[in-house]
C-alpha cells in the first residue's frame, strides 16, 4: 500500500525532474534565496529540508547520501559547514516561503524560497528609520501577528549590525534572479 | 427523434451563459507597513514588507 502518499511530478519526466530538484537545491544553498513559482518551491523545500537534516550530523556516510544530491564540491562543504550547524537547535522547517504576486508573463504563482535565517542585505541601513514604524501599524491588527511581528523585528535589528561589518550583502541580493532563469529554462 | 422547435436567441444564450462570466473582485487588505491594498498572505509589491519584515527592497518607481 502505498495509497496518498504524493508528490508534485512538476510536468516533467523523472530525469528532468530529479535534474530539476537537484539544481535548485544546490542554487538555494548557494544564495540562501531563490524566487521561483510555488509549485516547484514546494517541491524543492521537502527534497532540500531533508538534506538540511542529514547534514546535521557530519559522518562520511551523510556526506556520501547528500552528495548524490549535491554534486558541487564547494556547496557541499558549505552545507555540511555552515549551514547544517546554524539549524543545529531546530527540528525541520529549516526554510520559508513567501508569496509575492503573479508573474506577469503567464500568472504563475511565484514565492520567495529561503532559508529562515535568510538575512536581506540591501539597503537596510538607510531603512533603520522605518522598522519601528512597522512595528506598530501591525501590532494594533492583530494581535498573533503583532507579537511574531515584534520577534521578528528584533533579530532583524540584530542583523542590521552584522551586516555592517560584512560589505558583500548587495551581491547576494541580486544573485537569486540568475538561479530563477536556470530552472525556467529546463 | 428531438430536435428543438426554434432557434436559441442570442439573449436566452447570453442569459444562461452569463452566470459562468461573473467576475469577482479579489479581497485585498491594507499593507500593514504603508497601507497599499494587497493581496492577503502576499508580500507587499510596494514596500516589500510581510508580517513586519523587509522581503525585498521596495521598487523605485513607486
Ligand atoms: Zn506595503
Amino acid at each position: 500500500m502505498n495509497h496518498k502518499i504524493g508528490y508534485n511530478k512538476l510536468n516533467r519526466v523523472s530525469a528532468h525532474r530529479k535534474a530539476l530538484i537537484k539544481n535548485m537545491m544546490t542554487v538555494l544553498f548557494k544564495h540562501e534565496r531563490i524566487v521561483t513559482t510555488k509549485a516547484k518551491a514546494i517541491e524543492v523545500r521537502r527534497n532540500a529540508e531533508k538534506l538540511i537534516t542529514r547534514a546535521k550530523e557530519d559522518t562520511v556516510h551523510n556526506r556520501r547520501l547528500v552528495e548524490r544530491k549535491i554534486r558541487d564540491e564547494a556547496i557541499l562543504a558549505k552545507l555540511f559547514k555552515d549551514i547544517a550547524p546554524r539549524f543545529k537547535e531546530r527540528t525541520g522547517g529549516y526554510t520559508r516561503i513567501l508569496k509575492i504576486g503573479f508573474r506577469k508573463q503567464d500568472a504563475a504563482d511565484m514565492v520567495v524560497l529561503e532559508l529562515v535565517d535568510y538575512k536581506l542585505d540591501t539597503e537596510k541601513k538607510a531603512k533603520k528609520g522605518d522598522k519601528p514604524a512597522k512595528a506598530e501599524k501591525p501590532a494594533a491588527e492583530k494581535k498573533p501577528v503583532a507579537k511574531k511581528a515584534a520577534e521578528a523585528k528584533k533579530p532583524a535589528a540584530e542583523k542590521k549590525v552584522a551586516e555592517a561589518k560584512k560589505p558583500a550583502p548587495e551581491k547576494k541580493a541580486k544573485a537569486p534572479a540568475k538561479p530563477k532563469a536556470e530552472p525556467k529554462a529546463e | 427523434m428531438a430536435v428543438p422547435r426554434a432557434k436559441t436567441s442570442k439573449a436566452r444564450t447570453h442569459r444562461r451563459q452569463s452566470i459562468n462570466m461573473k467576475l469577482t473582485a479579489p479581497t485585498l487588505v491594507a499593507c500593514g507597513n504603508c497601507g497599499n491594498p494587497v493581496l492577503m498572505h502576499r508580500v507587499c509589491p510596494k514596500c516589500g514588507f510581510y508580517r513586519g519584515r523587509q522581503v525585498f527592497a521596495p521598487e523605485n518607481n513607486g
